[in-house]
């Protein structure tokens, strides 16, 4: 432990590398809390978990196919596959808890929202954990898509990709951080050029004069529910990916670090979360690798105070304007 | 029922749902829902609520509680006493920052960890040092309360959500501290790591050492009486108003020259010195503390039992405390099974004998579900006898009944996550739909719900009661935010 004496260009470039893959993971979390909190100012606490159903879904989706040691289909496809399952499964979930937990409460105080998403939360954890067990999950990656499963040879997921100067770049990080960007870019095209895109920008300005403009305001939320819990779909699939593992408890932390990364780049905000999680993955990684594994969660929380004592708004937010 | 045979039937709204209309002043569109208020067996304990003065209230509540230890065996008084008592002064804290101030505090069972690691450390042989109670008692109090003022700090600049999880973090952050940053002071581990800190003192009066559990209660009942008190004089003066006001409308509480932020700070401190004074006697009465017992789940466990009873209201905490800790420990792993199965089938009745208003409609559902239960065991077993066979957990007298009445299939490892996943799907179902729909659904909904207990949760009591849990937070939200006591509140545009 303790700062190395000298400064080691491949330790630093390798946690760079881990971090911005971890960070982009975050960045898809922290969309969907941004989206959400834009349009109905709710903080949805349920985000982390419908995450961690993402990642059963996808888990579900591999044993449906045969399992990560027998697969019935090609890799490419298979992977494809795990991810729509579990963006569907987990952006139909988000509609589910958004009509009958947060719609109900539209016009209820602030705090009992927030209180329901708090009982949303600790439902799915609990169920989760009826319906899987408490014994941790294997995606197996590190063998999915080897031609010899069965004496551990390394698949190409895991197997160095490239190796440059004992930096090694995998196959899987390329796929998390290609499929990020894209689903980013898909993202902002929808809200910039749409119909759909339009009618949410002008819901999350004011959603009592869109609904008097003929907005179906109802409709604009459920569909933002179901893109923000679609993007969390993706990211839990993309942690089983890289981490091999998922378990009922993960989206708690995941949760926060997603929530995190939003407040620091401005909640609200699209490319505000893309920057939030970036920086928060690269805190985490690099506090990991220079101070330890156990600094690495306080560190990130730490970032979160001290960017909430002194920008409440966040990098790339404007500052909220109170109206009486 | 007779309760609201006076008020008129009041015509099916034209617009049936929840899309917002506008330009309808919300105060005299809902005054059927006010007046729906007033009926059915929540409106009656809350005009029970209206009528008994609170002195009544407050002696009925002692006498009985008092009573507690004359008929109860010590291992009753320690589950179900002595932990009520200690769930009734966490949610009548919680409900000083929630209820009163309107504060999301998330990392409020951090405190309550604080102030009984407080108390360990200064009463028991970690470090050798036992201070008499009458020293730690105010000691800890204070600076629990004085770290809740610190965490309160932020609050001032921040909006509720914020508040909400930063509170969360802090929360996230002393369990992590307690477990593993552990920071070696004076030779050894200054919180004992996973391990905790065990042989803690018992608390004393002046010298006499508390050791019974009849001691124990008896003292915590006293404290409970005082801190109610207390409470009431406090939500009756000009800071209790001024917490309400803060509570409504911040920015208004604002321009009426209120000082929000000392009111604030205020809250939190209250809030953390009472979760400090419970920390004290938890760790007494537990004589060890670890990390686990002042986790998540124990933070939603107190949220239950301050929104049941309604929050803002002292009656209602203790009403809450009481339901939640009752269920709690019915639900226990080491509990009997019986005991939950009773417990589950009683209050599936109770819910349909409370929702189901012409008493026929209710008759049919009943016979239904019975029925629907025998012809379905029957054709489930003449179609494949393994449907039929599966073990029923054993326990009393239901028993036997539930395996002539239930399909627990052997050897089908996908019904038990199918029948809980349809039974969720069905429950949702049934708040979608009115009527005569409604109660047909309702009957395979119940039996259903029989299927999921016997094979899924009875074999997994503290996972369902923290399943069920999450969920009386959903519905209580949805369907009565005001909690069964508390005052609803109306938001005027």
């Amino acid at each position: 432990m303790g700062l190395p004496l000298a400064f080691n260009v491949e330790l630093f470039t390798q946690l760079l590398v881990n971090g911005i893959t971890l960070g982009s993971l975050y960045a898809l979390i922290a969309l969907g809390y941004s989206l959400v909190y834009g349009i109905l100012k709710l903080l949805n606490f349920a985000h982390g978990d419908v995450y961690m159903i993402g990642a059963f879904a996808g888990y579900a989706a591999l044993s449906l196919l045969g399992g990560p040691l027998s697969p019935n289909i090609a890799l490419a496809p298979l992977i494809i596959l795990m991810f729509l399952a579990a963006m569907i499964a987990s952006g139909l979930l988000g509609v589910v808890i958004e009509r009958f937990a947060y719609r109900p409460l539209r016009d209820a105080p602030r705090i009992a929202p927030l209180i329901s998403a708090l009982g949303v939360s600790f439902f799915l954890q609990n169920s989760a954990l009826l319906l899987f067990g408490a014994q941790f999950r294997s995606y197996d990656s590190f063998v999915l898509g080897s031609k010899n499963p069965e004496f551990f040879e390394p698949g190409p997921l895991t197997d160095p990709l490239f190796v440059v100067k004992n930096v090694n770049i995998q196959l899987i990080q390329v796929i998390v951080l290609s499929t990020t960007v894209g689903l980013m870019v898909a993202l902002t095209l929808l809200v910039a050029k749409t119909q759909l895109g339009k009618a949410m920008r002008a819901t999350s300005y004011d959603r009592e004069a869109a609904a008097m403009m003929g907005i179906d305001t109802d409709r604009v939320i459920a569909s933002t529910f179901f893109i923000g819990s679609l993007l969390a779909g993706a990211a839990g699939v993309m942690f089983g990916l890289l981490f091999s593992q998922v378990f009922h408890f993960m989206g708690f932390l995941a949760g926060l670090k997603g929530f995190t990364a939003a407040v620091v780049g401005g909640i609200g905000s699209i490319p505000g979360a893309m920057l939030g999680g970036l920086l928060v993955g690269l805190a985490e990684a690099f506090a990991g690798g220079y101070l330890g594994g156990r600094w690495s969660d306080l560190t990130v929380f730490g970032i979160l105070i001290l960017v909430l004592l002194v920008r409440p708004s966040g990098l790339l937010g404007t500052p909220a304007i109170k109206k009486v | 029922m007779a309760t609201g045979g006076d008020i008129p039937e009041v015509p099916a709204r034209p617009d049936e749902g929840d899309r917002p209309r506008v330009g309808v002043d919300e105060w005299v569109a809902s005054v059927e829902d006010r007046r729906e208020e007033r009926a059915g067996i929540a409106g009656l304990a809350r005009r029970v609520d209206d009528v008994v003065p609170s002195w009544a209230r407050l002696a009925a509540f002692g006498a009985v509680a008092a009573s507690l230890p004359l008929w109860m065996d010590r291992g009753d008084l320690f589950a179900y006493g002595i932990f009520t008592l200690i769930y009734v002064l966490l949610g009548l804290g919680l409900n000083v920052v929630v209820g009163y101030a309107g504060l999301l505090d998330l990392g409020y069972v951090a405190l309550f960890g604080f102030g009984a690691y407080f108390y360990a450390l200064l009463s028991s042989e970690h470090y050798g040092i036992h201070w008499p109670s009458w020293v730690t008692f105010p000691v800890v109090v204070l600076s629990t309360a004085l770290l809740g003022l610190v965490l309160g700090v932020p609050s001032r600049r921040l909006l509720g959500d914020y508040l909400a999880i930063v509170t969360l973090f802090f929360g996230q952050a002393f369990v992590v501290f307690v477990n593993a940053a552990n920071p070696t002071v004076r030779g050894q581990g200054l919180t004992g790591g996973p391990n905790g800190i065990a042989d803690i003192d018992a608390n004393d009066l002046f010298g006499y050492e508390l050791t019974t559990r009849r001691q124990q209660y008896w003292f915590i009942l006293g404290v409970v009486l005082l801190v109610l008190t207390g409470l009431h004089f406090l939500s009756e003066s000009r800071t209790g108003r001024a917490w309400r006001a803060l509570r409504e409308d911040p920015l208004a509480a604002e321009a009426m020259s209120i000082p929000v932020n000392r009111l604030k700070l205020m809250a939190f401190a209250f809030g953390a010195g009472i979760a400090g004074l419970t920390g004290c006697m938890f760790a007494a009465v537990l004589t060890a503390v670890t990390s686990g017992n002042f986790a998540l789940p124990i933070l939603i466990t107190i949220y239950a039992v301050v929104i049941l009873g309604g929050i803002g209201s002292l009656t209602g905490v203790v009403i809450g405390a009481i339901v939640i800790n009752v269920s709690f420990q019915f639900l226990a792993p080491e509990n009997p099974q019986d005991n939950a199965r009773i417990l589950f089938y009683a209050v599936v009745v109770l819910l349909l004998v409370i929702g189901i208003r012409p008493w026929w409609r209710l008759g049919a559902v009943l016979a239904g579900v019975l029925a629907l239960g025998v012809v379905a065991h029957t054709v489930a077993e003449a179609v494949s006898p393994s449907w039929t066979a599966g073990a029923v957990v054993e326990g009393g007298r239901l028993s036997g009944v539930v395996s002539d009445w239930v399909i627990i299939p052997a050897g089908h490892d996908r019904f038990a996550p199918a029948a809980y996943i349809g039974l969720i799907v069905a429950i949702l179902a049934l708040t979608r739909i009115r009527g005569w729909w409604r109660t047909g659904l309702l009957i395979p909904t119940v039996y259903l719900s029989a299927i999921v207990w016997e094979t899924s949760f009875v074999e997994q009591p503290a996972v369902a009661r923290w399943i069920l849990f999450g969920a009386l937070l959903v519905f209580l939200m949805t369907v009565r935010p005001q909690g069964l006591l508390g005052t609803p509140r109306v938001e005027i545009v």
